[in-house]
């Protein structure tokens, strides 16, 4: 089961800061949590990133479990 | 969260930033350019008037491993670099308070003065960090955003 980070404006629209999922690849995880969070998180995620373990991954990377998905929001740092 | 001072000294903190303590931790005895970049809380935004306050959000360690990679990357393009030190609030941070410093030092000043605005400007495109503008009787996340980069693409 992979664990999916939300931070910042993410954890908003998600309505928590982090969750579970099964999902053979990221795609699918992704996927679950936009219906399991609604329309808003899905308008975020399109102009978010995703990493797996602290990396860039792509939607068909395959999880094992332990993977640390996070969801990463245009910045507004400084 | 702070690393041991070295020659780096990153920290990622609840507590008030001093610009002066970094200012004077850069200083080497071979330096003669210390370049000290404090980033403020101002009362508006491109969107807002009268903000009072602002409120960053991050995971620490993230941001801590991204603060790094800024620095490599400054110590890569300014090999003459000695000391850099970059401090981030998170947590509320009150009007005309240090959200962020920046101090490098170096033997001369040109090679200070880039490095330092290579790293914050870097910090602000690399670094897993959101703000969220307060005033009086609401917040929001802040409108001023782009897409998380990388340090070497600065």
């Amino acid at each position: 089961m992979a664990k999916l980070i939300l931070l910042g404006p993410a954890h908003d629209a998600a309505g928590r800061r982090e969750d579970h999922f099964d999902g053979v690849t990221l795609d699918d995880v992704l996927k679950e949590a936009v219906i399991r969070y609604g329309a808003d998180f899905g308008t975020l995620l399109e102009v978010s990133q995703v990493w797996l373990n602290g990396e860039p991954a792509a939607p068909a990377t395959r999880l094992e479990s332990h993977d640390e998905i996070m969801v990463l929001p245009p910045v507004s740092g400084g | 969260m702070s690393s041991a001072p070295t020659s780096d000294w990153i920290s990622i903190t609840e507590n008030p930033l001093s610009p002066d303590e970094l200012s004077n931790w850069v200083i080497r005895p071979n330096c003669g350019a210390v370049v000290t970049f404090s980033g403020i809380v101002r009362d508006h935004s491109s969107t807002r008037e009268n903000v009072i306050a602002l409120e960053y959000e991050t995971n620490s360690e993230l941001a801590e491993q991204r603060l790094r990679d800024v620095v490599d990357e400054a110590r890569a393009r300014w090999p003459a670099l000695e000391r850099v030190a970059i401090h981030h609030r998170i947590g509320r941070v009150e009007l005309s308070v240090s959200t962020v410093v920046v101090a490098v030092s170096a033997p001369h000043r040109d090679a200070a003065f880039a490095a330092a605005q290579f790293c914050i400007d870097a910090l602000k495109a690399s670094v897993p960090m959101w703000k969220r503008e307060l005033w009086e009787g609401g917040s929001a996340w802040s409108d001023e955003t782009s897409p998380i980069g990388n340090a070497r693409d600065q």
